[in-house]
């Protein structure tokens, strides 16, 4: 009894100390910490929110326990109703990328970012052309060359319909002036795979998505769709690295396009609950786990907060939006 | 016999006490979430994922894998005590599994699907064991062409074999393709038949409407009859598995049969779901008896368990291999490997032997040590079905609603399980086979988006079903089995007709 009165009049002291040390406004979660995926587990999305709870609890960022649910029917709209939903709960959080764009675009269900609020970009995902490492083409060059003589449509895998990997397709398309069968699978692993088995040409991986095949001698990258070359030097396969990898700009097939991961809060929550987590993702963003995870995927280091990272979220909108247009993927 | 040593340490590995200690919790949980409609294998793995990222991957990984074990095991239990598959690949078991329980044999049925539970796990593990790189190249020659095959060939086993009326199994098959096909077209990218409802949008989930069909209905179908309590007082004591092994041996063939179609299955990845239908479809073809099945036959038990289970083990062959999850659990095992820093595909086997065959070795004694832990609480399970039904089944039905709910917490799934117990108590008034609908519910999109993508590739022309040897094959046998019924059944007829004194003699 003595035992525990003791422990409770330190608490209390602690508990004393602190509130005379943080400013009395800040605000700390005070249960479990949900993070919607709205992906299936494996995925890349998956992965990432499963690193963050990695690093989040190993190194005892928050008080309390991260949880990562995932919520992926609808091609992702499910996970992004449920914050729509949760307006308000400042325990919920939900990773994104470009689908928080396209997938209202492409469904007309009435889901829209600024309904959300932007906590953190984490990192952008590169897309790359990758070939068969059995298949005859060398360069971007010689894969449209290919297409263009071609009998039949060359088949480019990539994951879902009216998402990343189409509309790059389409760009190809229409910086080719070739046609392309493109078809969608349900994952990136499972285009990577189809990909090894030649039942596609090509597909329009991110770089975690076709590593193992690379490395496993099974595909190559022919050309990264961005405007510089990826920065990891370190050799990953074939004696390449990622920046050996030249850009599809530089073979004459002029198409770039990158995609944001990032982290929204529910709508209506305060600047005090929204400023905690913007903290706590700074943190993420600099531990040397993070960075691990982001050369293991060659993902591009690309922090933003704030207001700056809502400007991102404006302009990568719009483009979005005149691509889709564009590419007639726009729900009528 | 390099890999032979190799699993010897991995033995060394895994016999070690901590992992042996994390394989007998790891069997007992999985046992408890197999138990519990809904939470299922995949949610049981991701919600204790977290729970190893402090661990070594070795350890972490024989903990999870020992959860997948459990709940394999597991699914069988509330199928043959309740007619409610915890798992979807325990919807087969219940079609004979249920009937031997109502006749009081629930001790002998469980004990059948826990020992062809582990005949099916132990072949997928000997198959991982010595062919693995063989089999993973196989894999890759599935394109979206062979892989529609492969559901058409589970289909038209189904409905070949099927001794129901065929026009009422079709009706089934469609209703259930119907359903499939609500929600997101994965190829199209667009919502389909979800009327703007953003509940339908999900899709039917399967396991809501199995728990409906199979656990509601036959509930409203028992208190139709007046509450009678249908399980006979059992004998139960651990006699009962020995009596039921020494009746084994006489059903070698099913047993061989359904283990191959489960690794073939697995592996390709057609999944443990249509491996324990076409094992339960093929026992039922080639059995001297066909008329005894969904009346407790106990080799309608040991067929769907051996294939499940061999399909359920070899599953993880690609993804070790290649990095392609072959089930969901599958999957989920896929991203705790990330998490731990290990990269899945071809080189996982050269650069973390360790690791493998650890994980190998593991799945050795994870199913042994699963084995002796089911077969232990069999008296005790077939104890439950001494309690008076009317106490019972309230219980079960909270269960399923827990079940339903869980699967995506929402309450629109309660009342979907309800409606569907409905649907499923009419079927069964009517006579329509539930199971063409659940199958075609589970394979239906798949079977879709494959069909589709076939012909997205070939620009529309079906000759891509006829392209190469492998896909000829599987269509020429996929009609094969489809006409067998008819065609044998008219031969039938034609020689009865002829021969009746002849026929009469011989029965």
């Amino acid at each position: 009894m003595k035992q525990h009165w003791l422990a409770f009049s330190t608490l209390l002291t602690v508990s004393a100390l602190l509130a005379g040390v943080a400013p009395a406004a800040a605000w700390e979660p005070t249960k479990a910490i949900e993070i919607v995926v709205p992906f299936s587990a494996g995925g890349a999305s998956d992965q990432m929110a499963r690193t963050i709870q990695g690093i989040i609890q190993k190194n005892q960022l928050t008080t309390q326990p991260i949880i990562v649910v995932n919520k992926p029917a609808a091609g992702g709209a499910e996970g992004m109703l449920d914050i729509q939903k949760s307006a308000g709960d400042p325990h919920k959080l939900i990773t994104t990328s470009s689908g928080i764009f396209m997938t209202p675009m492409a469904t007309k269900l009435p889901l829209n970012w600024q309904d959300y609020t932007p906590v953190a970009m984490m990192a952008q995902d590169s897309f790359l052309l990758w070939v068969n490492a059995k298949s005859p083409y060398k360069t971007a060059a010689d894969f449209m060359a290919a297409a263009k003589a071609a009998p039949a449509p060359l088949k480019i895998g990539g994951t879902s319909s009216k998402r990343e990997d189409n509309l790059l397709v389409f760009g190809m398309e229409k910086s080719g002036g070739v046609k392309f069968a493109y078809i969608p699978y349900t994952s990136g692993g499972q285009a990577s795979t189809q990909l090894s088995g030649n039942h596609v040409d090509a597909n329009t991986n991110n770089p975690a998505e076709d590593l193992a095949n690379w490395r496993g001698g099974a595909t190559r990258p022919l050309c990264v769709f961005a405007e510089q070359k990826m920065a990891y030097s370190e050799k990953v396969a074939d004696g390449l690295s990622w920046a050996d990898i030249p850009t599809c700009a530089s073979q004459g097939l002029n198409v770039s396009y990158q995609m944001l991961r990032g982290m929204f809060m529910p709508g209506k929550v305060t600047k005090e609950q929204q400023a905690f987590y913007v903290e706590l993702f700074k943190k993420v963003s600099q531990n040397a786990e993070w960075k691990d995870y982001l050369a293991r995927n060659a993902l591009v280091p690309d922090y933003r907060d704030g207001d700056a990272f809502v400007q991102f979220l404006k302009l990568d909108e719009d483009k979005h939006a005149k691509l889709m247009s564009d590419a007639g993927f726009m729900a009528k | 016999m390099d890999d032979f040593s190799s699993l010897m340490t991995g033995f060394q590995v895994a016999l070690s006490w901590h992992n042996v200690g994390f394989m007998v919790i790891g069997v007992v949980l999985g046992i408890i979430v197999g138990v519990l409609p809904g939470l299922g294998g995949p949610n049981g793995v991701a919600i204790l994922l977290p729970l190893t990222f402090g661990m070594d991957p070795t350890s972490a990984i024989i903990l999870l894998s020992s959860i997948y074990w459990g709940a394999l095991f597991g699914g069988a239990i509330t199928s043959i005590l309740f007619n409610i598959p915890g798992e979807a690949w325990s919807v087969a078991t219940t079609f004979d599994g249920y009937p031997m329980a109502v006749q009081g044999k629930a001790a002998e049925a469980l004990t059948a699907a826990f020992t062809a539970s582990f005949i099916g796990a132990l072949s997928g593990v000997i198959l991982i064991t010595f062919v693995a790189p063989l089999v993973a190249s196989f894999a890759l020659r599935f394109g979206p062409a062979e892989f529609f095959a492969v559901f058409l060939l589970t289909f038209c086993s189904f409905i070949g074999m099927g001794r129901e009326n065929r026009a009422k199994i079709l009706a089934s098959l469609c209703i259930g393709f119907l359903l499939a096909a609500v929600g997101l077209d994965s190829i199209s990218g667009d919502l389909r038949m979800t009327f703007g409802s953003t509940e339908l949008m999900r899709g039917f989930d399967f396991l809501v409407v199995v728990i409906g069909l199979f656990g509601v209905s036959e509930i409203l179908l028992t208190v139709e009859e007046g509450l009678v309590f249908k399980g006979k007082q059992a004998k139960i004591d651990l006699k009962v598995v020995l009596r039921t092994w020494a009746g084994l041996p006489r059903y070698w063939a099913t047993l061989l049969r359904s283990a191959i179609v489960g690794m073939w299955m697995g592996v390709t990845p057609g999944g443990a779901i249509a491996a324990s239908f076409m094992g339960y479809g093929l026992a039922k073809r080639f059995s001297r008896q066909p008329d005894s099945f969904g009346k407790g036959n106990i080799e309608g038990v040991l067929a769907p368990e051996t294939a499940a289970h061999a399909a359920g083990t070899s599953a993880l062959l690609p993804m070790l291999a290649l990095g392609i999850p072959g089930s969901a659990t599958a999957a989920v095992l896929l991203g705790g490997l990330l998490v731990w820093g290990l990269q899945p595909g071809p080189l996982l086997f050269v650069e973390q032997k360790q690791f493998v065959w650890g994980l190998i070795a593991s799945m050795y004694l994870g199913n042994l040590a699963g084995l002796v832990i089911v077969l232990a609480t069999v008296p005790l399970f077939a104890a439950i079905m001494r309690i008076p039904f009317s106490y019972v089944a309230p219980v079960i039905l909270i269960v399923c609603a827990i079940g339903a709910y869980t699967i995506s917490n929402s309450i629109f799934d309660i009342w979907l399980m309800l409606g569907f117990g409905l649907v499923g108590y009419v079927f069964k008034k009517l006579d329509y086979p539930l199971a063409p609908l659940v199958l075609a519910l589970v394979l239906g999109d798949r079977a879709e988006d494959s069909f589709r993508q076939a012909l997205l590739g070939s620009g529309g022309s079906l000759k891509v079903f006829a392209a190469n040897g492998l896909v000829t094959t599987l269509v020429g046998l996929a009609l094969l089995l489809l006409l067998w019924g008819p065609v044998m059944d008219g031969v039938g007829a034609l020689r009865r007709r002829g021969q009746p004194v002849a026929a009469k003699a011989a029965e």
